[in-house]
């Protein structure tokens, strides 16, 4: 079997095993490891934040310690290793192609084929005495415990869902509680996965907006400029209130709003931000809005972020693909018809004026 | 905390009691505590719960537990209705790259 190199950067010696060198791998973050992190976590390059798949040590394992089971995702891999303090262990990274335990169980790649290949080919059999396994919950939807042990003999052991409870779960006599086997959905975990979303539709927010900038440029009353600033800026200002609405405030306050559906949720807070805009320009521009301006702001803001709220579905830990298909089909028409009434109201304002 | 709970009375998932000889296997590999022993036998108690991972099937080894499985992921189902492959879906935190569809079991064409 190929060991994983020893030049990664994490790598910080190497152990002599009854399969030959291993890699000893650091017990801590470095700031390069933490930079690498904040990275991924902007959605900058994630593609390729991946570890050699295959077996490393932590500390100085030896025959009778457990072996842990992850992903090659650097970011799954160094969270691992980031809590697992003074002890020692081997760690089994299979081959999930740069992807975290739970997305790539739910792909198969995490899954008992890819476990049982890399049992035979690290030959776990003569590195330790006992026959078990410590694999993250989460990989048990790609991961069957009855046909690794039938297939191999090793036993698997579904460790906490989150690996900080790892060493107390070992301590526990390898058992979880309720706690640890429940994934949560926490104000922390949400906001470690806003940012991505967010450059995402800022991204399209601006082709959006330097679309719409043209076009008031090109047909509005006024000259080019003035339409530009005028209209123009109005409806950029609505688009951007909309992603901001949807892809930060609608997750942040995700349990507290009404609804069970998102795209209810994320209809709720885009309303509220239309209407606090609306009130905001009364009271510091002081130029009252006709009716037709303030229903382009409700239309767009609220459709846009119901939308993004919606597409959130994906990165919440609580729905369903039979739910999140439910409420597609009646939410995506309606805030395809909810855009749409915006926009054509928009050109009507321009054109009245 | 209370549990976070979806739509009600969507989740697939069915559990045939005639098969199950109740190991308590799927209680422990349930990341939403959708199951609970009550007298003896194995039930699902909180069947809105269900996100359909389906790691209760892939481990009852009595095949007692059924439950089409997939990622509740709004921007899949959308790619999946346009044609496009291995976006950014689930993973949108982690990446998905276009050529690791090796072993797709799932419906979505999701990650
Ligand atoms: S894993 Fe299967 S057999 Fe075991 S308790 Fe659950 S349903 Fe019953
Ligand atoms: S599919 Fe997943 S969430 Fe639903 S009952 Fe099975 S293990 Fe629990």
């Amino acid at each position: 079997m190929r060991h994983p190199s020893l030049k990664q950067p994490f790598v910080i010696s190497s152990i002599q095993s009854v399969l030959g060198p291993v890699p000893v791998v650091n017990n801590f973050m470095t700031f390069a490891d933490w930079l690498g992190t904040a990275r991924v976590r902007c959605g900058i390059k994630r593609e390729n934040y991946m570890v050699d798949p295959g077996l490393y040590a932590f500390g100085s394992p030896d025959s009778e310690s457990e072996i842990l089971v992850t992903s090659n995702y650097k970011l799954s891999f160094d969270s691992l290793r980031a809590c697992l303090k003074e002890k020692s262990f081997w760690i089994l990274v299979l081959d999930t192609q740069g992807i975290n335990v739970w997305c790539a169980a739910g792909k198969g790649t995490f899954g008992t084929a890819e476990l049982v290949s890399k049992i035979m080919s690290c030959s776990l059999h003569r590195l330790v005495k006992h026959r078990c396994l410590i694999v993250p919950q989460l990989g048990a939807s790609g991961i069957s415990a009855y046909e690794t042990r039938e297939k191999t003999d090793f036993k698997v052991i579904f460790g906490p869902v989150d690996c900080r409870n790892l060493l107390e779960f070992i301590n526990n006599g390898k058992k979880s509680n309720e706690a640890m086997r429940t994934k949560t959905f926490t104000i922390a975990d949400r906001l470690t996965l806003i940012p991505i979303e967010l450059l995402h539709y800022i991204k399209i927010g601006c082709f959006l907006c330097l679309l719409v900038l043209i076009i008031s440029g090109l047909i509005g009353s006024g000259t080019d400029l003035e339409n530009v600033k005028g209209e123009g800026l109005f409806i950029v200002f609505g688009i951007f209130s909309g992603i901001l609405t949807g892809a930060f405030w609608g997750p942040m306050l995700l349990p507290w709003l009404p609804g069970r559906a998102f795209s209810v949720k994320g209809l709720f807070i885009g309303l509220i931000c239309a209407l606090l805009l609306l009130l905001s320009r009364h009271v510091f521009y002081g130029n009252p809005w006709s009716w037709n301006e303030a229903l382009v702001w409700i239309f767009t803001i609220s459709s846009v972020s119901s939308y993004i709220t919606l597409n959130f579905t994906g990165s919440s830990t609580y729905t369903s693909l039979s739910g999140v298909k439910k409420e597609m089909r009646w939410a995506i028409p309606l805030q395809i018809i909810g855009f749409s009434c915006g926009m054509v109201l928009a050109l009507v304002t321009i054109f009245d004026k | 905390m209370k549990k976070v709970v979806y739509l009600r009375n969507v989740s697939t998932l069915k559990l045939n009691t005639d098969l199950c000889v109740g190991c308590e296997v799927c209680i422990n590999v349930c990341p939403r505590g959708v199951f609970a022993k009550e007298n003896g036998s194995v039930k699902i108690i909180d069947l809105d719960a269900c996100i359909e991972c389906g790691a209760c099937q892939k481990n009852c080894y009595t095949k007692a537990v059924q439950v089409r499985t997939g990622v509740g992921c709004a921007t899949a189902v959308i790619n999946t209705a346009l044609g496009k492959k291995g976006s950014n879906c689930c993973c949108v935190v982690e990446p998905c790259n276009s050529d690791s569809q090796k072993s797709s079991i799932r419906s979505s064409g999701c990650c």
